[in-house]
């Protein structure tokens, strides 16, 4: 395993469970041990994770990625101490930051659920690698992380359009599309991951799956008023076709 | 020896003992001896690993960094020894001597003499008790006596075997006094009464890897080593940079224990001299050891001023010139090219004086804080007692005497050598060089090969998926390592409490071969289905409690484990009760992950037997030929119409091997051997599958054919530099080091009887654009300049250069055309020579200017014909050949080994080995080494049937994959492809060439790619148990 394979959604989960600092210790860069360079993802992930937490309202300080082998024992114990030391000055997590407890619980939670999302939208990035330390302030900025969130992506099946044909419904990869045969799909928000697989399925003569940036997504069709009305069996048989 | 199975260190050591008969004895435990060993028992041989120090490792367990990645040395060696200590064929005989060989190849009968360690191997745990309550204080010989350790110790933190000796500073030993260490050892593994012991072992095959010496200064009286305190070795610096050296690597000077500032490097210290003393030959590695040593001093202190007095630098390695700019880069270094001596010591500040002198300003004295002496390697110690016991030449510097294209081959049949016998080398052609020795062996002895090899049988397992998780805790005091600062008791206790913890029990040392059995016997008794170790790190133990784990009959996977000493005992030993409550923390976030482990299956994928050899030029043949020898079927793909690639043009070497007829021999071996196939004109168009089942189309004479491989290697050699500077293609009198060679094998008068010729060096090479190197152009031009020398002795021959690399003993040969009046003249690239052609006196001359930088002004140089010291450039195919086979090429486009230290002719890509100048430029000797290393790497594979491939990979579950593919570009190993689904795209992962690295499945989004072992189902639970 590298420290490539830390996951955004384990520093935030550390983070949702009241830990109060993460650290992530990585290979020299450039001293891959598999030929992957694994290093440098793991560096974009916590420059990307620090920028969401910068988001949030938490210190980005309390989480640190740090480059170490295996032969620098001592080196290890300084920079395990100047954390704990950064840690224990910024106090516990939320507190420090003089935010509610609640609040900051709703904040993480928020923030989980968009780590699919994230690392779609964040894909090139995530992957790039910086060969100077002057580069990393750039990669992510705070800006561009307002805008991530301000501007999230929704989907939503127009009931108008959607003609019950199941295809987005088999692609989803969240299982989050709600499929009843002839009967109008919705997209349960909850489950949704924002990967836009129905937006790309959904064929084209429908047209039913919108995108919404930032705006609220209109509610779902009452489960009772689902039924899809046909206008004649010419159709139906095309539809049939499609599925 | 002992006769029965025996846990060392902790380690299972599968004894092959009781039949004192083996395959090949490996003479000397350094990483050449260690690579010989590992490749010969995967190989299927039986092989006794003897080291007369008490530890394995050599010199490099010694070393901090090693160049030019400057990795760790011990991180990257050690691994090495634990595999060497598990490997159920080979047999570690340390603190052992070679008495005598008798017999011949094939039957060795060999007498050893096993010193007295006075501490039972197979009892010591390595718990470390004695040493601290040794009385003596003694100098510290892995530390090179810097620092002082006790009578009883272990040669160092990470030694195999992890067991202590006694050494004979010991009081019991002198005087019968103390024997302390006796009654605190709680597993009675001191023994007083140990004698020398004489073992016979009876072997087919020799290989004599015994390293080298560091020159000792204190010799010689004018490098003040021994009499001015702040004087030391390479060798004492490298221990004073390493965290594990005398002072947990911080740089302090012997005098004051204060932080030197100022520090000079003398180079050349004991080579290079024609001195009584000292040694004609260059060590080849100095130069870049000591830039290493100056960039980490760097690292240590930003603000050190580093001086290094040189004669040539010799970057002649693959990276090195970068490397040594790296250094001449950085603030606050010199590098001073001068001849110096050691002044003199102040006497307040014990600072040291070096007198030197620079073409400006004359000669100077200046003091430094500290000076490193950059010794030069000798032969190993004691070799010519040794050499003439096992009836082997000696040359006349003591190092082996070999075969001129055999560089592994001693005077005698059937012993071999690898390493730094051969004479100076770095790590990699150590390595290289005991792939090759294997190869050599496995040549000799392939009629009995798997005849002695073990393997371990494993009873059924049991089914556990339907069972509820039943895990046990098994938490170890590791003698007092653990157990006296975490109270063990109290977090057995407190295992029990954790859900699904149907047992829990402490151990002394959970390590130790009773123990071991104690678990297997738990997991039959109680239905443990998980088992939880905490104790130290899974780095060195988890291979040894999955074994046990297998033994019992449950899936190995099933188990976790908790290191509770070095992140908890070792690190917070003052704070006991919270050490004790993180300990459990631990614990208990282990038993959480524990419970989601599945089972999961080694992949056993079959072997095809054959190879396939791409470019038939020496390395090629060579390579075919060791692999033919030793019963394998060998495809050799060569592009021209005719084997012998680069060497068709290469007429004599240095040494005065008659390189035609060699390659002419050669030749004729591989077309007469009958398990070679031959396909010459050949294009490679296609190359698929994986290590073991590769299948490569291959277009010759008009057909397509697919062969069928389980290995590859590709020795697609490099071709020379076409020069576009100093006339070349204009005047047909300028040529390059190659056509000069074939003019003057052809006796062309207008050469053999020219007044004057000049050769001028790098050309095309060691500047923008090829920053490298080419390595051998220096020997090759004083190899020429010889050759017409001898022909016709009253021509001028001046060689222009920047820094003469004659390595090793080719330096030997350089001193030798200076004393046959070949002028040589170093020049500055910034003012290269001009080249004109001019009539002087009714002479059509080429007339070259330069600048002489003793002399300080310009010379000019009527010469008849110039040669040029053109590059070795990577061949033209080189992207096309890694592009077929999915390897990668280096930033100079040759291409790029898996390790540039310790897997030098292996690729990332499983299965697939690199030899020849495709790797790098290299001398004939160097490539034949190569391609008997790439044969015995490639033999580790194809001598089995099946290849095993690690459980823990990644897997996609289809129906989340949404295709976005960002996993496939984080996967340079290529084992992510997408297939075309009714659903769309879909990922899928070739478990064979995943490596487990997780980095795909931290790129998906949508969960559906997870890393079998470390899912985020197994992660998150683990996470949610630390809060």
């Amino acid at each position: 395993m590298c420290s490539g394979r830390v996951d955004l959604s384990f520093v935030i989960r550390a983070l949702s469970n009241g830990m109060d600092g993460v650290f992530i210790g990585g290979c020299h860069l450039n001293e891959c041990h598999y030929i992957t360079d694994g290093n440098y993802h793991a560096l974009n992930m916590v420059l990307l994770c620090k920028k969401l937490m910068e988001h949030i309202g938490l210190n980005p300080e309390r989480l640190k990625i740090e480059w170490l082998s295996a032969g620098e024992g001592i080196r290890f114990a300084e920079v395990m101490n100047d954390f704990g030391n950064t840690v224990k000055k910024l106090g516990p997590l939320g507190k420090g930051e003089g935010i509610d407890k609640n609040e900051l619980k709703s904040r993480l939670e928020e923030v989980a659920k968009l780590v699919p999302y994230i690392k779609l939208v964040k894909k090139e990035k995530l992957s790039s690698r910086l060969e100077n330390i002057e580069e990393y302030d750039g990669l992510f900025t705070s800006d561009e992380i307002d805008r991530l969130f301000r501007e999230v992506i929704s989907y939503y099946i127009d009931p108008g359009q959607c003609q019950a044909c199941m295809t987005c419904a088999k692609r989803c990869p969240a299982g989050a599309v709600v499929s009843v045969k002839n009967q109008i799909h919705v997209i349960d928000q909850e489950k949704c991951i924002k990967c836009g697989t129905c937006f790309e399925a959904c064929p084209p003569r429908f047209g039913a799956v919108t995108k919404i940036s930032g705006g609220p997504v209109p509610p779902p069709v009452p489960e009772g008023e689902r039924t899809i009305v046909r206008e004649g069996k010419e159709k139906m048989g095309e539809i049939t076709e499609v599925s | 020896m002992e006769k029965e199975p025996a846990r060392n260190g902790g380690l299972l050591v599968n004894s092959l003992a009781g039949s004192n008969f083996g395959d090949v004895m490996v003479v000397g435990g350094g990483i050449s001896g260690i690579q010989a060993s590992l490749d010969l028992a995967t190989a299927g041989f039986k092989v006794y690993l003897v080291d007369k120090a008490p530890a394995i490792g050599g010199h490099m367990a010694q070393l901090d960094k090693t160049f030019p990645t400057n990795d760790c040395s011990m991180c990257i060696e050690s691994p090495k020894f634990v595999e060497c200590n598990r490997h159920p064929n080979i047999e570690i005989m340390t603190y052992t001597e070679v008495d005598s060989v008798e017999g011949e190849a094939g039957d060795f009968r060999v007498t050893l003499v096993k010193k007295p360690r006075y501490v039972i191997e197979g009892k010591c745990t390595g718990c470390t008790v004695c040493v601290e309550y040794c009385p003596v204080r003694y100098p510290d010989q892995f530390n090179q006596e810097i620092s002082k350790n006790k009578a009883i110790h272990i040669y160092f933190s990470q030694a195999i075997p992890l067991a202590t000796y006694i050494d004979e500073s010991c009081l019991f030993l002198k005087e019968r006094k103390c024997a302390i260490c006796q009654s605190v050892c709680k597993n009675n593994a001191i023994d007083f009464n140990q004698r020398a012991e004489k073992v016979e072992v009876k072997v087919g095959a020799i290989v004599l890897s015994p390293g080298f010496e560091p020159f000792d200064p204190q010799l010689r009286d004018d490098y003040g080593y021994g009499k001015f305190e702040n004087v030391v070795t390479s060798l004492d610096y490298e221990r004073l940079l390493c965290a594990t050296g005398p002072y947990e690597g911080e740089i302090l000077r012997p005098s004051d224990k204060k932080h030197p500032r100022k520090i000079a490097w003398i180079q050349c210290v004991g080579s290079r001299q024609v001195i009584p003393g000292g040694n004609s030959y260059c060590s080849a590695v100095c130069c870049t050891y000591t830039q290493k040593q100056v960039i980490l001093t760097k690292d240590h202190d930003a603000e050190a001023q580093c001086t290094i007095f040189h004669n040539d630098i010799r970057s002649h390695g693959k990276d090195f010139e970068r490397f040594y700019q790296r250094a001449e880069k950085l603030p606050g270094i010199r590098f001073v090219r001068s001849c110096v001596s050691i002044g003199r010591e102040i006497p307040e500040s014990k600072n040291v004086t070096v007198r030197y002198s620079t073409p400006g300003d004359g000669v100077k004295e200046e003091e430094f804080d500290m000076v490193v002496l950059s010794v030069g390697l000798n032969p190993p110690a004691g070799m010519k007692g040794l050499a003439d016991k096992l009836g082997i030449h000696l040359n006349a510097h003591g190092f082996c005497r070999t075969n001129p294209v055999n560089p592994m081959e001693t005077s005698r049949p059937g012993i071999f050598i690898s390493g730094a016998f051969q004479g100076p080398m770095d790590i990699p052609e150590a390595v290289v060089t005991a792939s090759g020795a294997g190869s050599l062996c496995g040549q000799l002895l392939g009629y009995r090969r798997g005849n002695l090899a073990k393997e371990r049988i494993y009873p059924p397992e049991r089914d556990v998926s339907g069972e509820e998780p039943r895990v046990g805790v098994y938490v170890c005091h590791c003698g007092a390592n653990i157990g006296r600062v975490v109270n063990v008791p109290s977090a057995v206790e407190y295992s029990l409490t954790l859900p699904n913890v149907v047992h829990a029990e402490e151990s002394l040392f959970i390590c130790s071969a009773d123990a071991a059995q104690q678990i297997a016997n738990t997991i039959r008794e109680k239905g443990l289905n998980r088992v939880v170790v905490a104790a130290c790190t899974p780095r060195t133990h988890e291979p040894l409690f999955r074994d046990t784990l297998r033994e019992a009959g449950i899936n190995q996977y099933f188990f976790d484990m908790a290191n509770i000493r070095e992140h908890c005992s070792w690190v917070h030993s003052k704070e006991k009760e919270e050490a004790t409550q993180k300990a459990k923390e631990i614990i208990r976030m282990s038993v959480a992950r524990a419970l989601h482990l599945d089972p999961l299956r080694e992949l056993d994928l079959p072997v095809n037997k054959a190879a396939l050899v791409v470019g038939g030029g020496l390395a090629g043949m060579t390579c075919a030929l060791s692999i033919a020898g030793q019963r394998h079927e060998v495809h050799l793909v060569e592009k021209d119409a005719e084997l012998g690639g680069m060497a068709r043009r290469i007429h004599y070497t240095l040494e005065g091997l008659d390189v035609q007829a060699y390659l002419r021999d050669v030749i004729r071996k591989v077309y007469q051997h009958p398990l070679i196939h031959v396909y010459t004109g050949a294009t490679i168009t296609e190359a698929g599958g994986y290590v073991g089942n590769f299948a490569t189309r291959v277009k010759s004479e008009g057909r397509v054919i697919e062969i069928k491989h389980g290995a590859a290697v590709i020795a697609t050699g490099a071709d020379e530099y076409k020069p576009a500077e100093y006339l070349y293609g204009e005047d047909d009198r300028v040529m390059t080091q190659l056509e000069l060679e074939g003019q003057i094998v052809r006796g062309e008068e207008r050469v053999i009887n020219s007044r004057s010729l000049v050769m001028i060096q790098c050309v095309g090479c060691r500047q923008e654009g090829r920053n490298y190197c080419a390595r051998i152009c220096c020997s090759q031009s004083v190899k020429n300049a010889l050759k017409l020398k001898e022909i016709n002795p009253k021509v001028d021959v001046y060689i222009l250069f920047r820094d003469m690399r004659t390595y090793g003993f080719k330096e030997e040969y350089y001193r030798e055309a200076a004393s046959k009046d070949v002028r040589f003249i170093r020049y500055d690239p910034h003012d290269k020579p001009w080249v004109e052609a001019v009539e002087e006196g009714g002479r059509r001359v080429l007339r070259v200017t330069v600048t002489d930088p003793v002399l300080g002004k310009k010379l000019e140089i009527d010469a008849d014909a110039l040669a040029l010291a053109a590059a070795v450039v990577p061949s033209a195919d080189r992207k096309e050949i890694a592009g077929l086979f999915k390897v990668s090429l280096g930033p100079d486009g040759f291409f790029q080994e898996a390790h540039v230290k310790l897997r030098p002719v292996d690729f990332g890509a499983e299965g697939i080995y690199l030899c020849g100048t495709a790797h790098y430029p290299k001398h004939i000797p160097e490539a034949v080494s190569q391609a008997y290393g790439a044969a015995g790497r490639a033999l580790t594979l194809l001598s089995h049937d099946t290849v095993m491939a690690s459980g823990s990979v990644c897997e996609v579950n289809e129906s989340k994959c949404m295709g976005c593919e960002a996993c496939i570009s984080a996967c340079t190993y290529g084992a992510i492809e997408f297939h075309d689904t009714r659903q769309g795209k879909k990922a899928g992962i070739n478990p064979v060439l995943c490596k487990g690295d997780g980095l795909c499945n931290a790129k998906c989004p949508t969960g559906a790619i997870s890393l079998k072992h470390y899912t985020d189902e197994e992660i998150l639970s683990q996470i949610d148990a630390a809060g």
